[in-house]
């Protein structure tokens, strides 16, 4: 498998704001690739120098193995772009508007995948329907559709499900999922750190405009897996001295983060050790959320302890 | 070239989908204009010969090409700026002098079309001759892109509707009234008849009506060559602002 976007030392300023500063990544052809990062990161600022919206003040961006400066029209073939901002051409119904698009790429006679389109988006209802007149979802559903008229080999997604319903992102991952099965890159960014664990096999975390954290989704998973061991005691047990130094203490529990799995052992030996009767005790299991918070706080923060994990 | 069909189509589609305000509106105020100042001012009265309202209705047909091409392309751009929907024309592989050429030609269709409507209505009225109708097409033709590319400059460069707005009242406006529509230049002051030669537009609407009666206060060849050189000059700069991506791509 080839490359299917390069990006080499990418740069972009707004005046003095560095929103890209110096990003480097290859996404390989067919991946299911994520762009983390808080709002501001520079995510969509990335993306828009990749379609062109935007230029790079300095790197290399490639799509495919073509320039997108140079080889504009080769790239722009290539890519599908879904925007953040809900914008629609109030003049169209639909159908006309999936046309349209799929002529300005070149794509004529293309009613057969606009109708598969459609289906799939849950939209076969609305195909007569003007612009003007759908809801917010319905709109964003035609907008992933335009996204993908001219069969875009790399798929790019700017927080498709933000202020979205359920259903629709239900309906968007089974078909996103299905074009990346058949072959598709799809690059996603999204707030809803779940959607991006169950979907993205790679990950990119970026702040002010850096790739701060890059791995696969199991080794950003693994890296923090299993570590964080929450305690409560019963009533009136106190905590020995030397064990409440090594842990935090939030909302009555003692939250361990532990280097290694096998360091539980010595851990329960020394409170059992101490006389004192757990209440409560608690493997907490790291999910993307904790991972990026850490990620993003520079890796000195601790878990959130929330109430998903196994009990021990 | 498919790129250059779809998005002329599209723009054709835009005016054509509310034709009655962009069409049948700009026909309807032009009919008025003939009606009222051909009731106020004597008809019997003569420019260059020809009876007033007959030297009146080219005018009035050129000067709805203009507004109406410039109107075209110059709102489509802000409008899709304004709501972000440029996006869909910036997005896909269609290089800038296919979006010129498609903006431009759009917007001197309508243009053409308001001409044809205004010249239906109106052509009734009075008796017109058709000295030299090959002129009569190349200034509808230029006349049209040459605005329709001018609204393409216009339309990038202007930010927000009002400012799109004060382009049209303090510049097209006073251009195409100070431009020999109601009368010939030649019954103006002489400073006003010097002025009025530094004009683009007086030059399409002289040499468009020199097609009709034969009569005009400039030579046709003459306002051919500023037609064209005016047309070379806004097309220029349309396309550089086109290719550096100005006020479109950042
Ligand atoms: N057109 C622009 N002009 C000025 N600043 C911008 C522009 N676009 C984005 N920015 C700034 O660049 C930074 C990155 O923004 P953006 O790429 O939208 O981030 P994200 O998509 O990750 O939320 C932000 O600080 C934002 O305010
Ligand atoms: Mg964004």
């Amino acid at each position: 498998m080839g490359v299917a976007v390069s990006l080499q030392n990418v740069r972009k300023a707004f005046g003095a704001l560095r929103a890209i500063d110096g990003i480097s990544l290859e996404i390989e052809e067919g991946e299911f690739f994520g762009l983390l990062g808080p709002n501001g990161a520079g995510k969509t600022t990335l993306i828009s120098c990749l379609a062109g919206l935007a230029r790079a003040d300095a790197g290399k961006l490639s799509v495919m193995g073509f320039d997108v400066v140079g080889d504009y029209r080769e790239t722009r073939r290539r890519l599908g772009i879904v925007p953040q901002e809900l914008v629609f051409d109030p003049f169209f119904t639909v159908r006309e508007t999936l046309r349209i698009q799929s002529g300005y790429f070149g794509v004529l006679r293309n009613d057969a995948w606009i109708d598969e389109l459609l289906e799939n988006l849950d939209l076969s209802q609305k195909a007569d329907v003007n612009m003007r007149s759908l809801s917010g979802g319905m709109k964003r559903r035609v907008l992933i559709a335009q996204a993908l008229v001219h069969k875009p080999q790399v798929i790019v997604l700017d927080e498709p499900t933000a202020g979205v319903d359920v259903e629709l992102r239900q309906i968007l991952w089974q078909f996103i999922r299905r074009l990346n099965r058949e072959g598709h890159t799809v690059i996603l960014t999204t707030h809803y750190l779940e959607e991006a664990e169950s979907l993205c096999g790679r990950i990119a975390m970026l702040n002010r405009g850096r790739v701060v954290a890059l791995d696969t989704t199991r080794n950003l998973l693994a890296e923090n897996a299993n570590r964080v061991l929450s305690m409560r005691l019963k009533n009136g047990n106190i905590l020995p001295e030397a064990l409440r130094s090594r842990s935090v203490l939030d909302q009555g529990h003692w939250v361990f983060r532990l280097d290694a799995l096998e360091d539980i052992e010595p851990l329960l030996a020394a409170v059992r050790e101490s006389a004192q009767v757990f209440e409560e005790l608690q493997l907490l299991q790291t999910d993307l959320e904790d991972v990026f918070v850490r990620v993003m706080r520079g890796n000195d923060g601790i878990g959130k302890s929330d109430e998903k994990g196994a009990t021990v | 070239m498919s790129g250059f069909g779809t998005l002329l189509h599209k723009e054709v589609l835009r005016f054509w989908k509310v034709g009655f305000q962009t069409i049948a509106a700009p026909v309807l105020t032009s009919l008025l204009y003939l009606l009222i100042f051909s009731s106020v001012l004597d008809t019997q009265t003569r420019i260059n010969g020809i009876r007033y309202m007959s030297f009146l209705i080219p005018g009035l047909v050129m000067m709805s090409v203009l507004q109406n091409a410039f109107a075209n392309s110059s709102s489509s751009l802000i409008q899709s700026k304004v709501t972000g929907s440029v996006i869909f024309v910036l997005l896909p592989p269609i290089g800038y002098i296919e979006f010129f050429m498609a903006y431009m030609t759009a917007a001197a269709l309508r243009g053409v079309m308001v001409g044809f409507g205004v010249f239906a209505v109106t052509c009734g009225f009075s008796p017109l001759a058709f000295a030299a109708p090959g002129w009569i097409f190349v200034f509808f033709a230029m006349g049209g892109a040459l605005m329709g590319a001018f609204g393409i400059v216009a339309g990038i460069w202007a930010d927000k509707f009002d400012q799109l707005a004060g382009f049209q009242n303090f510049l097209i406006m006073p251009l195409t009234m100070l431009s020999g529509v109601f009368y010939s230049i030649h019954s103006l002051p002489a400073f006003w008849q010097k002025v009025s030669h530094f004009n683009p537009i007086f030059y399409m609407i002289d040499g468009f009506r020199y097609g009709f009666f034969g009569v005009s206060d400039a030579a046709p060849e003459l306002s051919l060559v500023v037609g064209l050189a005016s047309l070379f000059i806004v097309a220029a700069l349309a396309l550089l602002m086109l290719r550096s991506g100005y006020k479109l791509r950042y």
